[in-house]
């Protein structure tokens, strides 16, 4: 069958297999390899993406069901050279060890601070609690995203003030 | 695709500069990891690349009868299907483990455990593969397992090894350490003995990153090109020469970005195998990687010791001797990884932290219908099986005496003056000064005031605990007189080279899982030569690119590779030291070494610089007599000893009376491991051990039913914590640097996943006090906590 979908802004279209699933889509078919595959069952989330802005595991995603929607990955994170500020979070509080769970993290926590800018920790514990670290222990994520949230609000008011 | 414009380094670049050597620095594999441009194995496509799939049994023991492979070689985009019966016939169907054991590759005989290899397919995608699976056609003929380890040496047992020459029973080895008669002379003469049967259930490693490989053999060059989830690719590639009749100098092994190891990529797994074989069979590269389930099922499990302690101590407290008996099960395979002379790891550092008068361990490994391993998932060849033991044991005997476990410990450390101290099992700890570290987790914990709490919430009826672990690692293996895996002494290489513009490559033996390698390597070499960490390469993880070593596991890269990149750096300094004394005119003795650069002692306006140095040893001119151009050295590091870092720690949990459910409210974790070279990166590791301790107390088990049937076989069965079931953890430090390693440092990756698992029992089981409860085992589910509320806990196996 044939798909159509808007990856990272741009729009591709493949014969795929029915039963393709989207991490594998995006992974073999397009060569987007910072999606990672770990579990199968729904439980790691190293494999969350964004399909229409709303983080889903891209393992139990198939790629028809993609089709004619909007896909983002870890690789559409940053804008061009500039990398998103949960991305600089993560690097600056340590946020990653081996990295294999990192885009997925990355994805939800991006989402999170899309719709609630200054979590509490606990809000960043609770978001991120469907995906599994073997490495960081988990303070160092809430830390990044505290980072980036902190660093948002201080970019924000500093464009009002020049506004 | 996506376009992604070159990276913003700026940022980085500042950060990068300082500090030149030890010190909070953010990695240099951050930006690939964060862009989604890491490459691990799963990442690598190749032309004409097939996809490979295991078939695996669904027994625990059975004899194979036949495999029909003709409709599944028959089926789309199938390429190859091979049996055990076409590996017996290139001589591949068992290799080498580990340990001197034996292991299928593919089974021809019998299958020994649910989940092991029976045959594979390689088809054009990895669906085509799977699908070929279903379509062959095994005939088992199922025998009874063995699955209850005590029952493995019963006289009517199943033989399972019946493949070993002459073996009739499931008995695996016998090991022994300590003296059985002093011990028992102090048992005999102590006021109070506890005894206390403990069980370390079997846990499995679960890195996110499954295992995996892509084969890649070119007939014409004769050369084989492996990319593979190993954490030690040198040890891998000689063993692949020896298994496969490969030349070793055509082997080529890169482990690119690995999704974390933690022990599960130590050993070589049959998939590995089977890849290289699809490859030559098929001429054409091919991938195998596991999912979740074979991951859980098949690769490298850890610890599955039961053990009995006991513990003799005077009166007031003064502990005198430690004895144990302990039954591990190994598998239906000893694919343990340890050094061969220590079948039983460093399991003999049982005696802890304490100046004890006599100790004593006797041993006995079985097999059993289970998948194969032991030595996983951080646990320093089994120093999580002793130091849990141990403490475990110490918090008995303060029960017993009804004293604060805390100062049952205080009273019984090592002293500083003892150190180098030999143990009663014969380990020589380096360095250690055990009460400031203790101290230190109490005022953090604000330990008094935590009992005072405590107090009042029992006299309400609530359930708070508070768990103490001290421990002391032995990591960095190891000596090679008489440490060695397969022969292959465990020493390791590094060579550095400065290039004439001051930039500089290291090159390592060892292989970063996520321990950051390409960030505290830089700063050692930037420590000791001057050259800011962002002008360091460091190439790690490709034995065509590397020198010769074991690899990274047993906390062993900063003690024994850590080493050998600081005397590297050393001889090349030295080397330098030659050319600047040409440079400036003056002798050797009469330049001092001020961080990058060469002085004339008394006249610091008189210096060259390391990267001055560096164009001169390649430029125009004359060198001093007898030294040669270049600027570059070589080592092998071969440790006089292990290092041993210690720490204290501390658990404060709440338990639900009402549902038993437990919650570790706060975690506090002084660590001493010697020099620190990054500390944010020490943090990390510790805050990663940490959370294996939630797991493995609280949560995750591998059992089996009584077919053999794995229980733990995907991620919704085998409970891994989330950021739900683990506090902000609270760190501090002491340093003890290690007298015999070069820059003091002693390895600190493993120390949390060993100190933390009797922390958190030790917590449960205090909170338990008023329930009568002197021990339960883990898994400390709520189901559990539940049944030793009510008196009738049960070991989980």
């Amino acid at each position: 069958m044939q798909v159509t979908m808007t990856v990272n802004d741009v729009e591709v279209t493949r014969e795929i297999e029915g039963r393709l699933l989207l991490v594998h889509f995006l992974r073999d078919t397009l060569s987007l390899t910072g999606t990672h595959w770990g579990c199968d069952t729904s439980n790691c989330g190293t494999c969350v993406v964004w399909l229409d802005g709303e983080p889903v595991k891209s393992c139990t995603v198939l790629a028809a069901m993609a089709d004619g929607h909007e896909v983002r990955t870890v690789e559409g994170l940053a804008k061009g050279a500039e990398l998103d500020p949960i991305q600089e979070g993560f690097m600056q509080c340590h946020g990653l060890q081996c990295g294999f769970c990192t885009p997925g993290m990355m994805m939800t926590c991006r989402a999170l601070l899309d719709k609630n800018p200054d979590p509490t920790d606990a809000e960043i514990r609770e978001a991120i609690s469907g995906q599994i670290c073997r490495c960081t222990g988990y303070s160092t994520i809430v830390r990044s995203v505290r980072w980036a949230s902190v660093h948002e609000a201080a970019a924000a008011q500093e464009a009002g003030a020049q506004a | 695709m996506t376009t992604v414009e070159e990276p913003r380094t700026s940022t980085f670049d500042d950060n990068d500069q300082k500090p030149v050597g030890f010190g909070r620095m953010l990695r240099k594999e951050d930006p690939r990891l964060l862009r989604g441009r890491g490459r691990f194995t799963d990442d690598v496509q190749l032309p004409g690349m097939l996809h490979l799939a295991i078939l695996r049994s669904p027994f625990a023991h059975a004899r194979v009868v036949s495999v029909d492979t003709s409709a599944a070689e028959a089926a789309p985009g199938v390429k190859a299907v091979v049996t055990g019966e076409t590996l017996k016939g290139l001589g591949l169907a068992w290799m080498p483990t580990l340990s001197n054991d034996v292991q299928a590759v593919l089974a021809t005989d019998k299958v020994r455990f649910q989940g092991q290899e029976v045959a594979f397919v390689v088809a054009d995608d990895r669906y085509a593969a799977r699908d070929a699976l279903e379509l062959i056609d095994v005939e088992y003929d199922v025998l009874d397992p063995v699955i209850d380890v005590r029952q493995a040496l019963a006289p009517d047992a199943p033989l399972i090894r019946d493949d070993l020459e002459g073996k009739t029973d499931n008995h695996c080895f016998d090991w022994e350490t300590g003296d059985a008669d002093e011990t028992e002379a102090v048992f005999a003469r102590a006021d109070v003995v506890v005894q206390q049967d403990i069980v370390y259930p079997r846990v499995h490693p679960a890195p996110m990153e499954t295992c995996g490989a892509v084969a890649d053999f070119d007939a014409v060059e004769g050369k084989l090109k492996l990319w593979s989830t190993t954490q030690a690719p040198h040890a891998h590639r000689t063993l692949y020469a020896i298994v496969a009749g490969l030349p070793e100098h055509k082997i080529q092994v890169i482990a690119p970005d690995i999704g974390g190891g933690f022990g599960n990529k130590v050993p070589i797994y049959p998939g590995y195998v089977c890849a290289i074989v699809g490859s030559i069979v098929t001429g054409k590269p091919v991938k195998w990687m596991e999912d979740r389930s074979e991951n859980l099922i098949s690769t490298g499990f850890a610890r599955d010791y039961i053990m009995r302690g006991e513990i003799a101590a005077t009166r007031d407290g003064k502990i005198l001797g430690i004895r144990t008996n302990v039954l591990a099960d190994h598998g239906a395979f000893n694919g343990t990884a340890a050094p061969v002379k220590y079948p039983a790891g460093f399991f003999g550092v049982f005696t802890g932290s304490y100046d004890i008068e006599a100790a004593y361990c006797k041993m006995t490994a079985v097999y059993t219908n289970k998948a194969p391993g032991g030595v996983a998932y951080a646990c320093s060849f089994r120093i999580t099986e002793a130091v849990y033991l141990v403490e475990r044991i110490v918090d008995c005997l303060a029960a017993e005496l009804d004293m604060d476990p805390a100062e049952l410990r205080l009273k019984n450390f090592i002293q500083p003056d003892q150190f180098p101290y030999t143990t009663k099992t014969g380990w020589v700890y380096d360095s250690g000064d055990y009460e400031p570290t203790m101290r230190q987790a109490m005022d953090i914990a604000g330990y008094a005031e935590l009992r005072r709490e405590q107090e009042e919430k029992r006299a309400r009826g609530e359930l708070m605990g508070i768990g103490i672990s001290f421990f002391t690692e032995a990591v960095g293996a190891g000596p090679r007189k008489n440490m060695d895996i397969l022969g292959l002494g465990m020493a390791d290489g590094c060579e550095l080279r400065v290039h004439p513009t001051g930039k500089a490559v290291v090159r390592l033996s060892v292989k970063t899982q996520g321990q950051g390698h390409e960030t505290t390597f830089a700063q050692i070499i930037a420590e000791e030569i001057g050259i800011p960490p962002a002008d360091i390469e460091v190439v790690h993880g490709d034995t065509d690119q590397t020198p010769f070593g074991l690899g990274t596991y047993g906390s062993r890269s900063t003690p024994v590779s850590g080493a050998a990149a600081a005397l590297v750096a050393r001889k090349v300094r030295d080397k330098a030291q030659l050319i600047a004394s040409a440079m400036l005119e003056v002798t050797v003795a009469d330049l001092e070494w001020v961080k990058g650069s060469f002085q004339v002692k008394g006249d610091p306006g008189k210096a060259v610089t390391i990267q001055q140095i560096a164009m001169r040893a390649h430029g125009a001119g004359d060198l001093p007599e007898g030294v040669e151009g270049g600027l570059e050295a070589q080592i092998c590091y071969n440790p006089s000893n292990l290092t041993y870092p210690h720490g204290a720690y501390i658990c404060v949990v709440d338990i639900d009376p009402g549902t038993a459910q437990v919650k570790v409210r706060r975690f506090i974790a002084v660590d001493d491991c010697g020099t620190r070279i990054n500390p944010m990166i020490i943090e990390g590791q510790v805050h990663g051990g940490l959370t294996d301790g939630v797991g493995m107390a609280l949560m995750e088990m591998i059992s089996f039913d009584e077919d053999g049937n794995c229980l733990g076989a995907s991620l919704m069965d085998y409970l891994i914590p989330t950021a739900l079931e683990v506090p902000d953890w609270e760190t501090g430090y002491t340093v003890t640097p290690s007298p015999h390693h070069p820059i003091g440092a002693k390895g600190v990756g493993e120390s949390a996943t060993v100190g933390s698992p009797p922390a958190i029992v030790n917590a449960v089981v205090d909170a338990l006090k008023p329930y009568g409860v002197r021990h339960a085992d883990m898994p400390l589910t709520p189901s559990r906590v539940w049944d030793a509320m009510r008196g009738r806990a049960t070991p989980p196996i």
